[in-house]
């Protein structure tokens, strides 16, 4: 009776511990294209750090302002330097949720709409966003793709060339593969 | 007694789960995690170009990136209305740098004061950064070699080529003090294969000091200066002030020096003006890069 109980009740601790799941990255992609003019205005950063909770939906995004790399490295030292600030606002993330995570399967291969909302802070400045995307469950692996666009002005972020060279909205690709 | 047990037993698994459960919910609140993502935060940009305005500076040009430069000088205020406040005499040397990788640069320049041809490395050897380390400073070295074209005098004797050539060592330790400050020194070492008489040494040591100033977000104010231990008689040590302007795609700078060369050898070592006399040149160097390798972020994809 006693070992019934106990394995009963282990079962029940490890059912428990087992019941929430997070999925995480560190090497998400993110593309962020400003490009307002001729000059191509393109920067990525393949060190994204992305966890989510499969109950929850709860989900964040992390990123080094100076991870993004450009072509040019005068144009990525002039983008820390003048309109980031990076050596102040050194990171930007997103803290949010996926809110129709229970429509979401992660045991079954398939691509899911997600509706995503939280707060993108960016230049040390934090802004509600709305937006969507596509979670990807394709033989246990699960990825997240999505993408929106800011309005640059919205984070504070000032310079000669935004509305001209540089676009007034950046358009931002996600690109993240998790690990289970 | 049995029973007791098992209740015990419920009573220790009710909390242990609870306790359990409460420890995960902790763990799963992503939003309090402070999301450790703390890579090496490397300090860039403390100075705005490869040079503080005649020497080199800490930065190189990034890899794969072509740095195609003019640097320009006019002649002497001193020299009066006459020669327009030596806007009628130009001297000028015109070089291209690259970027091997992010660590090495190299780069080949001609001068048409004196003739002579240029070409150096320069080499990041420590990196100011933070995070992971706490380094406060940068370390590079760079080295030149020039060849001087212009025709000696005739001598009673055959010059080898080699006696054309003196090289500069040079040791850069800079900080970026904060993005309003960056200091730079920086022990040098000049050689000349060959001096005019035995009792001038072929080694030359001197201190050179850089310092940049922020007065706007695109606009730095620089300072250059090289102290020489031992010197060459007749000649003055050079300083040079300037604004280095970032315009998009290239760097532009303004400056006023007391300097004829813009390679080593001649501006460190054979500076003749002297600032107190008003042997002041102004100058301008105008930058522009070019992308011939892509970094590998962009090589395989076009976003």
């Amino acid at each position: 009776m006693n070992k019934i109980l106990l394995f009963a009740s282990l079962f029940l601790v490890s059912f428990s511990v087992n019941a929430q799941k997070i999925y995480a990255t560190k090497n998400g992609q993110i593309v962020f294209n400003a490009t307002g003019g001729i000059e191509k205005i393109v920067a990525v950063n393949n060190q994204v750090d992305s966890k989510f909770v499969d109950a929850t939906g709860q989900i964040i995004f992390g990123v080094l302002i100076k991870g993004f790399k450009f072509e040019n490295q005068l144009m990525e030292d002039h983008f820390n330097e003048n309109y980031m600030e990076s050596t102040q606002f050194p990171k930007a993330d997103f803290k949010g949720y996926i809110k129709n995570i229970k429509e979401v399967d992660l045991t079954k291969d398939g691509n899911y709409n997600i509706n995503l909302e939280g707060t993108l802070t960016i230049h040390g400045t934090g802004q509600k966003v709305a937006t969507t995307g596509v979670l990807q469950v394709q033989q246990g692996k699960t990825a997240i793709t999505g993408e929106f666009s800011v309005k640059i002005k919205d984070y504070g972020i000032k310079g000669l060339y935004i509305g001209e060279k540089i676009a007034s909205e950046a358009k931002i690709k996600v690109n993240c593969k998790y690990q289970n | 007694m049995q029973k007791r047990v098992a209740i015990l037993l419920c009573l220790f698994v009710f909390i242990s789960t609870a306790f359990l459960q409460a420890q995960t919910n902790q763990n799963f609140d992503l939003f309090a995690e402070s999301n450790a993502n703390l890579s090496p935060d490397i300090t860039t940009a403390t100075f705005k170009t490869t040079r503080i305005v005649n020497g080199q500076s800490i930065e190189n040009v990034g890899a794969g990136v072509l740095d195609f430069r003019i640097l320009h000088r006019f002649g002497p205020l001193s020299q009066g209305g006459y020669n327009f406040f030596g806007l009628d005499q130009a001297t000028m040397r015109i070089g291209l740098d690259y970027g091997i990788n992010s660590r090495l640069m190299i780069g080949i320049g001609r001068s048409t004061f004196e003739k002579q041809y240029d070409a150096f490395v320069k080499y990041r050897i420590i990196r100011q950064q933070s995070g992971e380390r706490n380094i406060p400073f940068s370390m590079s070295y760079a080295g030149t070699a020039i060849y001087k074209s212009l025709k000696d005098a005739t001598t009673n004797y055959t010059p080898y080529a080699s006696d054309k050539f003196s090289f500069a060592h040079q040791v850069l330790l800079a900080s970026k003090i904060s993005d309003y400050l960056s200091v730079q020194v920086t022990p040098t070492l000049l050689h000349y294969n060959i001096v005019d008489n035995a009792t001038i040494p072929n080694d030359f040591y001197s201190l050179g000091t850089g310092l940049r100033l922020r007065l706007s977000k695109r606009v730095n104010l620089i300072t250059e200066y090289y102290h020489r231990f031992n010197k060459l008689t007749g000649y003055d040590d050079p300083l040079t002030m300037g604004l280095d302007i970032e315009t998009g795609g290239h760097v532009f700078q303004l400056n006023v020096t007391n300097s004829t060369g813009m390679t080593e050898r001649t501006f460190i070592n054979e500076t003749t003006g002297s600032w107190s006399k008003g042997d002041l040149r102004f100058g301008f160097t105008i930058s522009r890069v070019f992308i011939v390798s892509r970094p590998k972020e962009f090589r395989n994809n076009n976003y």
